[in-house]
């Protein structure tokens, strides 16, 4: 895939990195204001997907790509369980109970374990969409005629 | 009441192209857009008259807010239509590159 | 509020109504884009911010895909010409329509009026959940603490969606 012309390719330069910074923001702020790890997560997934289209791609780049997409993909999925394994030997016993202090109500951190459960669905969502995209781009490379 | 009966003819409109089109990406539109009236339907059930979006104030909480229950569980559905959307469109154009056209009875005229 | 909601879900029947009988593939994709931007304004009007922000952002990447599919592809509508099967089709559709809006009139009957509805379930979310979860977005306090099951199944089936992408587009076709 070839990318786009000088003057996309600039701005996109320009804006993506913001477009990620304020994925990260809504991620972690994700307890306090609108929004959360689904949200950030698809925001990042964004700025990533404007990146490809902006500046193209051959296949076997987008394939190292791809991989560790995935990866990143599956090791969220697995913390996230692993967090939720770990309430079982913690306080109640309960499985998903909050088991970390709630701290102060308002502050970035408190809530307990909600931050790091919002930061591990944000990488799983972002990365998932960024898989999904990424393989449907291969498949077009691949098989062009 | 109108709001409800609207938003259910917009699913019927959905059902409509998945019952009458025949190609397929018209036919993953029509999904999406059944989609949309339940996400719709699911979140106008929970409105309350001024009442308020669910973020607490600390400092002076407000008594009405609106149902956060719904929300919740739109938010998930919202990326997992993402999801299936994708897988859809994933089989539609490996059908595509087989068989040279979206038309699903053409497609299984040829199958065999 | 009811008026307003009114025009714009008549504007999004318009729009679905456009998209299904649209003579070419990419103007029907564009066209599905008026549903979902008109959701998003429904959500902001009824106060629902999270939902706003997931939907604006997830409809663009939908189109940005089903673009790429129409691209990739073709973008030419079949030319069909009607025959008994299809009428058969519209006749059927028209009757299962009239079937379900008939249900559907009798179960909103028990429904409360729209705006009037009475916080049951939830009453025990919005008075605890601060205390309980620390969380003062109550959508993500139910989200991940009391409603934690449904957030888990959710990460299950994204990811056995991804992994279903890559199955379906990964196969090497047999000649």
């Amino acid at each position: 895939m070839k990318g786009m012309s000088i003057i996309v390719k600039k701005i996109a330069q320009l804006i993506s990195g913001f477009i990620f910074l304020y994925g990260i923001y809504i991620i972690i702020h994700g307890h306090l204001t609108p929004g959360g790890g689904f949200a950030g997560g698809a925001i990042i997934a964004g700025a990533y997907i404007l990146n490809i289209l902006a500046f193209g791609s051959d296949a076997v780049n987008l394939r190292n790509k791809e991989k560790g997409s995935s990866l990143s993909e599956s090791l969220a999925i697995f913390i996230v369980l692993m967090l939720a394994i770990f309430a079982l030997f913690i306080g109640s016993r309960v499985f998903l109970s909050n088991y970390l202090p709630k701290g102060q109500l308002g502050e970035i951190i408190s809530a307990g374990v909600i931050p790091l459960y919002n930061i591990f669905i944000g990488i799983e969502v972002a990365a998932a969409i960024i898989t999904i995209f990424l393989a449907l781009i291969i498949f077009k490379e691949e098989t062009k005629r | 009441m109108i709001v409800y009966i609207l938003c259910f003819i917009l699913f019927l409109v959905g059902l409509y192209g998945i019952i009458t089109r025949r190609n397929l990406i018209k036919i993953v539109i029509s999904l999406s857009i059944m989609e949309f009236s339940v996400f719709l339907f699911l979140v106008l059930i929970g409105y309350i008259d001024s009442g308020v979006a669910p973020i607490v104030d600390p400092g002076n909480p407000t008594e009405k807010y609106v149902d956060p229950l719904p929300q919740a569980m739109v938010l998930t559905a919202i990326v997992i239509g993402l999801a299936t959307t994708a897988m859809l469109l994933a089989i539609a154009i490996r059908l595509y590159r087989k068989y040279k056209t979206f038309d699903i009875r053409e497609i299984n005229n040829l199958r065999g | 509020m009811e008026l307003t909601l009114s025009i714009l879900i008549g504007f999004m029947i318009v729009g679905a109504l456009f998209a299904i009988h649209a003579g070419d593939l990419l103007s029907a994709v564009i066209t599905t884009g008026i549903v979902g931007y008109s959701l998003v304004i429904a959500f902001l009007l009824l106060k629902a911010p999270d939902l706003a922000i997931v939907q604006i952002v997830i409809e663009t990447i939908t189109l940005i895909i089903m673009v790429a599919v129409v691209l990739d592809s073709t973008r030419e509508e079949l030319k069909v010409k009607n025959d008994f099967k299809s009428y058969a089709n519209i006749l059927l559709s028209l009757i299962f329509s009239a079937v379900l809006l008939f249900f559907f009139l009798e179960s909103i009957s028990g429904l409360n009026l729209f705006g009037e509805h009475t916080l049951r379930m939830s009453e025990a979310y919005i008075t605890e959940a601060t205390e309980k979860t620390g969380s003062i977005n109550l959508v993500t306090g139910v989200l991940f603490d009391f409603r934690g099951y449904d957030t888990l199944g959710e990460a299950t089936i994204l990811f056995a969606a991804a992994l279903g992408v890559l199955t379906v587009l990964r196969i090497k076709s047999k000649k």
